[in-house]
């Protein structure tokens, strides 16, 4: 279907069933439960998985195909956001007018940074990319102030133009929506004890995030995306083939950005603000961290890399001390306070740790990411089945980073 | 590129699945029950304590955090009552709020706009909050309490100077106790006229970002009217450390007052390689070199050590007021964690405690009946003397404090002195200076 083959296609069909289905799984243990702790079905969160899932993808084309790794991807996205919003203030809340422009400015900055960090490769690249997002981030937050709101950011205000759009109604303030039905609204549904929240704005979000990965995926198959991984494995034979590998590396990384600009335009759909931040160095670490956790180069990995970090951002973060104690309340006393201040340094303001250690353990254990280990535990029961007549399991070979 | 084979059946079969994937959204509209977001229908209330944990201000979060903890242990009827009992308001019972136990969640919003309204959603959508309060930094501040008007939640602000919260971004659900700019302006010129006179040349180090704007132009526009001159305003990023090549340039401009626009790590690092230059020993134009501080924190004036001696500042409160409020706040804080708090836990404790009580006088936890008991409310017993909640911004006007450091500090704490006591009618501003719409409340849902 879709001009894609089984295999893909069946990859392209679960990732439609699970993004669809994600209220559910996500929310496994009822309201008010103590594990409800861990539950992440609620709309801000889904929406940041999709949306970093879809900035990881975008990386990956770049990075996973052509080996390329850009320092400043958070740039483009920040670019993105900040077109974005710039349409709402401006023309209308509608919010396709703002993705589309955020997916325009930020190819357009692609381009420029691009053809001027192209000139090197390796770690040249990767400085001068970190370089102009810095750059983008100073920017932001002091020099342009009037264009960017500075360090307080943008947000839609009560008087702002807005020409497309009516009049507000008396009291109301500007919500983001598409063609009137607002990105915040959401159906709840109550079945016992268990509460799933089904968010507009997730399910639009998700349906982007499904197309850009179903583009992912024909760009990875087609020949373009062979050239790509040429430029990976030996530039220099291509060169001295005669081929100029430059356009298709520009290509990559203008496809790249506006995968982020896209990102970010949705971000600012689903939650409308911006702030510099978004473009700080420490962001455009975040999505090469999420490409390598999930398994750089593979089709799926990007998204679970980004569900993984994310889920850890906001739900670790939120574990405080009070919490740990009442889990472990049915321990005598002095154990109980032993077992705290032994997780206590891995949880809420120490999420970080926990993420740096699991990002160690994945590169040095697992070198194509979490999907390697999801294949060898599904090739590990392969064998189990079929023990050992055939040797098939490993059909899917991971291309590891680099 | 790829082969692409485009067939009526293909084209088809691509439009149906699309066209499906399209009526998916319209299916859920909103709908919902309650009269307004978050409404609180068993036994316990949730708030949401969004603070710092890590990042510049992790040491002002962690103080915060626990001045939150002390205000949920009082409100819920343990420990000494602290604030409550000299609160002027006596519609807190210690027995929660509305007779509901308090509960929180708390959230780390790393001093970024985009963590810090992550970490509020979650408190809205997954935990259930009703409000949402905290934050050291006005970007922050400014971020979530957009967010908090959309959601339909009430914020009550923690620590954030910058004149923007109340002014240009104002928002009809956002409440602020903290002082401005303005305020630290109005109330230092007067006092560093006195001490310093009035034929002063000024020279601005100032923060490049928004708070480092507005309290420049605070300090300039006041200091000016008393007949100061200012030489010249220096930006200096954010991220700098070594101010070293912006001081040497102080001395040879002329001027003999030197204001320093900077908060936190920024200030600790100017102040410290200004009075390593020799700054203060110099004599300029006659008379001796000075260096101010418009906004002025313990926490930072223990960072800059010895170098603080004798320094001017404005702050919002001191833990050695004398005021029964104080000293209540001060001694249930001390016998809770063992040493004074801080201006910001000062702040969020006051912030909680006033929320609580503007819920039990409206009787309800709607936003908007809450904002209608906070807007004009007259306080007094909370440490700065008799306070009002101002209706037309939601900003708070009361005394504020001028403070100098002390030449001989006592204790690690005890750093500040207080020069004087400015008068809440000489920091009064009108509420349409600073632009921006109030906007009118929103219950949500």
């Amino acid at each position: 279907m879709f001009g894609l083959n089984a295999k893909d296609t069946r990859l392209l069909i679960i990732v439609a069933i699970l993004t669809m289905l994600a209220p559910f799984i996500l929310n496994p243990f009822p309201e008010g439960s103590a594990m409800a702790q861990f539950n992440a079905g609620y709309p801000d969160l889904m929406q940041r998985f999709v949306i970093f899932g879809i900035f990881a993808i975008g990386f990956n084309i770049l990075f996973g195909l052509t080996g390329y790794l850009s320092f400043g991807h958070a740039a483009f996205l920040g670019v993105g956001s900040y077109a974005a919003i710039w349409m709402m203030k401006l023309l209308t809340m509608n919010v396709i007018p703002a993705i589309v422009m955020g997916v325009i400015v930020a190819g357009l900055f692609a381009l420029v940074v691009g053809y001027i960090s192209l000139r090197r490769s390796g770690i040249y690249f990767s400085i001068l990319t970190l370089a102009f997002a810095q750059m983008s981030f100073a920017l932001a937050y002091s020099v342009l102030t009037p264009i960017t709101g500075g360090e307080t950011g943008l947000q839609p205000k009560v008087l702002d133009p807005r020409i497309l759009d009516g009049p507000l109604a008396e009291g109301a303030t500007p919500k983001a929506n598409l063609f009137g039905l607002t990105m915040s609204s959401s159906y709840e549904m109550q079945v016992g004890g268990w509460l799933f929240t089904f968010n507009v704005g997730y399910y639009i979000a998700a349906i982007v995030m499904l197309v850009a990965f179903y583009l992912a995926i024909r760009l990875f198959r087609s020949p373009f995306g062979m050239m790509l991984r040429a430029v990976k494995s030996n530039q220099q034979r291509m060169n001295y083939t005669g081929l100029n590998a430059k356009p298709y590396t520009l290509a990559a990384f203008v496809i790249s950005g506006m995968y982020a600009g896209l990102a970010g335009g949705l971000l600012v759909a689903m939650d409308t603000q911006v702030g510099p931040e978004r473009m700080f160095w420490t962001a455009s670490g975040e999505v090469v961290l999420m490409t390598i956790l999930g398994g750089a180069g593979t089709l799926i990995g990007p998204v679970l890399g980004a569900g993984a970090i994310k889920y850890m951002e906001n739900i670790l973060s939120k574990i405080n001390s009070d919490i740990l104690h009442t889990w472990f309340a049915f321990l005598p006393d002095g154990l109980e306070d032993l077992v705290v201040t032994l997780i206590y340094p891995f949880i809420g303001k120490g999420w970080h740790l926990t993420l740096g250690i699991i990002f160690m353990l994945v590169v040095i254990f697992l070198p194509g990411g979490l999907v390697e280990g999801g294949q060898r535990i599904a090739a590990w029961f392969r064998g189990r089945k079929a023990k050992g007549s055939d040797k098939d399991a490993s059909g899917t070979t991971t291309e590891p980073a680099e | 590129m790829s082969k692409t084979d485009v067939s009526r059946r293909g084209v088809l079969k691509t439009s149906a699945v699309a066209g499906a994937g399209l009526a998916v959204p319209t299916i859920f509209t909103a709908q919902s029950a309650a009269a307004f977001t978050n409404e609180p229908t068993g036994s316990s209330v949730t708030l949401g304590f969004n603070v710092p944990q890590t990042g510049p201000y992790a040491d002002e979060g962690a103080d915060e955090l626990r001045a939150y903890e002390l205000a949920v242990e009082h409100l819920n009827g343990g420990g000494d009552g602290g604030m409550m009992n000299t609160f002027s308001s006596k519609a807190l019972q210690g027995n929660g709020i509305l007779g509901k136990k308090v509960e929180y969640v708390t959230g780390d919003t790393q001093t970024k706009s985009d963590a810090a309204r992550a970490s509020a959603k979650s408190m809205i959508e997954k935990d259930g909050a009703v409000m949402i309060t905290g934050g050291s930094s006005s970007g922050v501040a400014v971020a979530v309490q957009a967010l908090c008007q959309e959601a339909g939640v009430i914020f009550m602000a923690g620590l954030t100077h910058s004149n923007d919260t109340t002014g240009k971004d104002k928002k009809a659900n956002g409440f602020r106790h903290f002082f401005n700019s303005y305020m630290s302006g109005a109330a230092l010129a007067p006092i560093l006229a006195a001490n310093y006179g009035n034929d002063r040349k000024a020279y601005h180090l100032t923060a490049d970002y928004n708070w480092g704007y507005t309290t420049e132009e605070a300090v300039r526009n006041s200091t000016e009217a008393l007949g100061w001159d200012t030489v010249a305003a220096v930006k200096t990023p954010l991220t700098q450390t070594d101010f070293s090549s912006y001081i040497a340039p102080v001395l040879q401009s002329g001027a003999d007052v030197l204001v320093l626009n900077h908060y936190g790590g920024n200030m600790v690092n100017s102040l410290t390689n200004a009075v390593q230059f020799g700054l203060r020993d110099k004599e300029v134009n006659g008379k001796n070199f000075e260096i101010v501080v418009p906004l002025y924190s313990r926490l930072m004036a223990r960072g800059a050590g010895a170098n603080v001696k004798g320094i001017f500042g404005s702050t919002n409160w001191h833990w050695s007021l004398p005021d029964a409020g104080t000293q209540a706040f001060v001694k249930s804080f001390g016998t809770k964690y063992g040493f004074p708090p801080s201006q910001a836990a000062h702040t969020c404790y006051v912030q909680a405690l006033l929320y609580a009580d503007a819920v039990e006088r409206a009787g309800s936890f709607n936003p908007c009946a809450v904002g209608e008991a906070l807007e004009g409310f007259q306080f007094d017993g909370m440490g700065n003397g008799p306070t009002l909640y101002r209706a037309a911004d939601h900003q708070c006007f009361k005394d504020v404090l001028v403070v100098k450091g002390k030449e001989n500090p006592t204790s690690e704490f005890d750093l500040l002195e207080i020069v004087e006591i400015t008068p809440v009618s000489q920091v009064t501003y009108d509420a349409s200076i600073f632009g921006g719409e109030l906007g009118a409340c929103n219950p949500g849902a």
